[in-house]
């Protein structure tokens, strides 16, 4: 039987003036996402910003209210069985199905997506072995902790080859062990096998660590989508100076003030001054220190974090545009 | 004709995906103890509640109980399948795996069908080695058992169709159809015993044709002709498979 193949010069992920109504809610408002193959791509938002609807659209659970989706190059509104071959999707609040055991769990994604019987069980017990669940095969999904559930739908997730994986908050409410395995295992098949993976999440620092890009999306809307680093140089006003003087000193607080556009905050050690320019503000920091007596014990200048980029979005409901900075 | 083979190629892939459906459905939600006794204790006990005010020969409950513990058994897990999926979350895994709207749907019929037939065989053997009942037409018996478990497990399928993750609701709805569609069948009296509301009521029951070949199988004389036996219990599977196809592609995100 033939597997409809992948179109290798398609992008992986691709969606055009999406959108999705509930009843005079605007859930998702004409957004447009192309995902390359291979690419990590995270997928950010407050709650009730869309999130979850878009990713549920993407994966065929909902048709969208308008717009096109193509997946793996495969129109996923007109042909959904063949787009979803390549999907591999681990969704929100999921569960395990509780009667069945860790194994029969795997092998029914396996066999619900045609994976011959000799290939399932191969990939079926690599991937058991893979996030140490290996000696639970015969445990029922009822016996298992969430932290283990969640590797289990993983496996199930994983266990048909995907092109495609989407991850819904994979690492939600999960112990550190847990989290980091996923982390590394999703990072380690995009690395070695060129698996596009789409993740939605509330972490920042894992948006920030395993993604090549991000998007972030407020009140329906696409508000900015771009490498981390490039959207963390986009926010210029959240560049920043971090000084800290011997014995925890505080200065006097014109040594402090660099007037309109920027912002000094006390931090448990040190102060910490917001502005567009920290080479500048680093420098005349320096000297009016020097000028004043006081030594300085440490000072470095900060990019903003993905997670300062994210607040700055959201908090103001301002959108970037890639290559476009907002002070 | 590259277009016809492609058809055919999915074809064949969603039934193999409706198969693995039925499969996990066995597994996980029929052959649990307490559906089993139900299915066959509840459609029992039922008739013989009624059959206790009525004289007759014990042969003659045979082929009505018979009867009842199909209907019974293959709609009886059918309405619940979905909104426990939706209560336990694996219903949306499931949506967005290869397998269409269509292959899932055929995949629980299918569960409900063979579990139907089979446990329908139980008071068959039974009535068979403890009454003087006899079969006289097995084919005729078995096309009423198959293609009654079809329509039932078809109506079973639709009732889940609500966008709920509650099953005690679908459950109340699922009685609420299910009861008046025993008492118009004609599995309690025989049609041409039943007053002249019920023989005009009976048309309306998918049960009423099921069970009036399951009578001729047993040597009684049939109400309606064969082939309008077949014709209805055929047309009522496939209005009850449309039907659920399409409220069951409306309602699947109203339950979010």
């Amino acid at each position: 039987m033939n597997i409809p193949k992948f179109n290798a010069a398609a992008l992986s992920i691709e969606a055009r003036g999406l959108a999705r109504n509930y009843g005079d809610l605007v859930a998702v408002d004409q957004i447009d996402l192309a995902v390359n193959r291979g690419e990590v791509f995270g997928f950010l938002g407050p709650n009730g910003a869309g999130k979850s609807t878009t990713v549920r659209m993407l994966t065929g659970y909902i048709p969208p209210t308008s717009g096109t989706i193509s997946i793996a190059g495969h129109n996923l509104l007109s042909r959904p069985s063949a787009a979803r071959r390549h999907l591999g999707v681990v969704p929100e609040e999921a569960n395990v199905y509780a009667d069945l055991t860790v194994w029969q769990n795997v092998m029914l994604m396996a066999e619900l997506h045609g994976i011959s019987k000799e290939r399932r069980t191969q990939n079926g017990q690599y991937l058991l072995g893979l996030f140490g669940l290996a000696q639970r095969a015969r445990q029922k999904g009822r016996q298992l902790s969430k932290g283990l559930r969640q590797r289990l739908m993983l496996c199930m997730a994983l266990v048909s080859d995907p092109d495609i994986l989407f991850l819904d908050e994979p690492t939600s409410g999960l112990d550190v062990a847990s989290s980091r395995l996923i982390r590394e295992v999703i990072a380690s098949m995009n690395r070695s096998r060129g698996m596009t993976v789409f993740l939605t999440t509330h972490n920042i620092e894992e948006a920030d660590e395993l993604c090549h890009r991000v998007a972030i999306i407020n009140k329906g809307r696409i508000a900015a989508i771009d490498t981390p680093q490039a959207l963390r140089a986009t926010v210029q006003s959240r560049r920043s100076v971090e000084v800290r003087f011997p014995n925890d000193r505080t200065p006097p607080p014109a040594l402090l003030d660099f007037g309109a556009g920027t912002e000094t905050v006390q931090l448990a050690r040190g102060f910490r001054v917001f502005g567009a320019e920290p080479g500048r503000i680093a420098q005349e920091l320096a000297n009016r220190a020097t000028a004043g007596g006081f030594r300085i014990e440490h000072i470095s200048t900060l990019e903003p974090s993905l997670e300062e980029v994210f607040m700055h979005i959201v908090s103001r409901g301002t959108s970037i545009a890639p290559g476009q900075s907002n002070a | 004709m590259l277009e016809k083979r492609r058809y055919a190629e999915a074809f064949l892939w969603q039934g193999r995906a409706a198969f693995v459906v039925a499969k996990k459905n066995v597994m996980i939600y029929y052959l649990k103890p307490p559906v089993i006794t139900f299915g066959v204790i509840f459609p029992l006990f039922f008739y013989l509640a009624f059959a206790a005010g009525h004289a007759g020969p014990p042969e003659a409950m045979v082929p009505g109980i018979m009867s009842m513990a199909l209907f019974f058994t293959a709609s009886a897990v059918g309405p619940l399948v979905t909104p426990w999926e939706r209560q336990a979350k694996t219903y949306e895994r499931l949506v967005t795996s290869p397998a269409s709207l269509s292959a899932i749907l055929a995949g629980d019929v299918l569960a409900g069908m063979l579990f139907g037939t089979l446990l329908s065989l139980l008071p068959l053997a039974i009535g068979l080695s403890a009454t003087d009942a006899g079969v006289v037409s097995a084919p005729r018996l078995m096309i009423g058992v198959v293609l009654g478990a079809f329509a039932f497990s078809g109506l079973g399928v639709l009732l889940s169709a609500p966008a709920s993750d509650t099953p005690s609701q679908v459950m109340m709805l699922s009685n609420l159809v299910r009861l008046p569609i025993i008492f118009v069948s004609g599995v309690f009296i025989p049609l041409a015993q039943m007053p002249a509301w019920g023989r005009w009521l009976a048309p309306l029951s998918p049960l009423s044709y099921s069970a009036d070949l399951i009578r001729v199988g047993f040597g009684e004389t049939g109400y309606f002709s064969f082939w309008a036996d077949v014709a209805a219990l055929s047309g009522f599977t496939v209005v009850f498979l449309w039907a659920a196809h399409l409220l069951h592609r409306r309602t699947r995100d109203r339950a979010l």
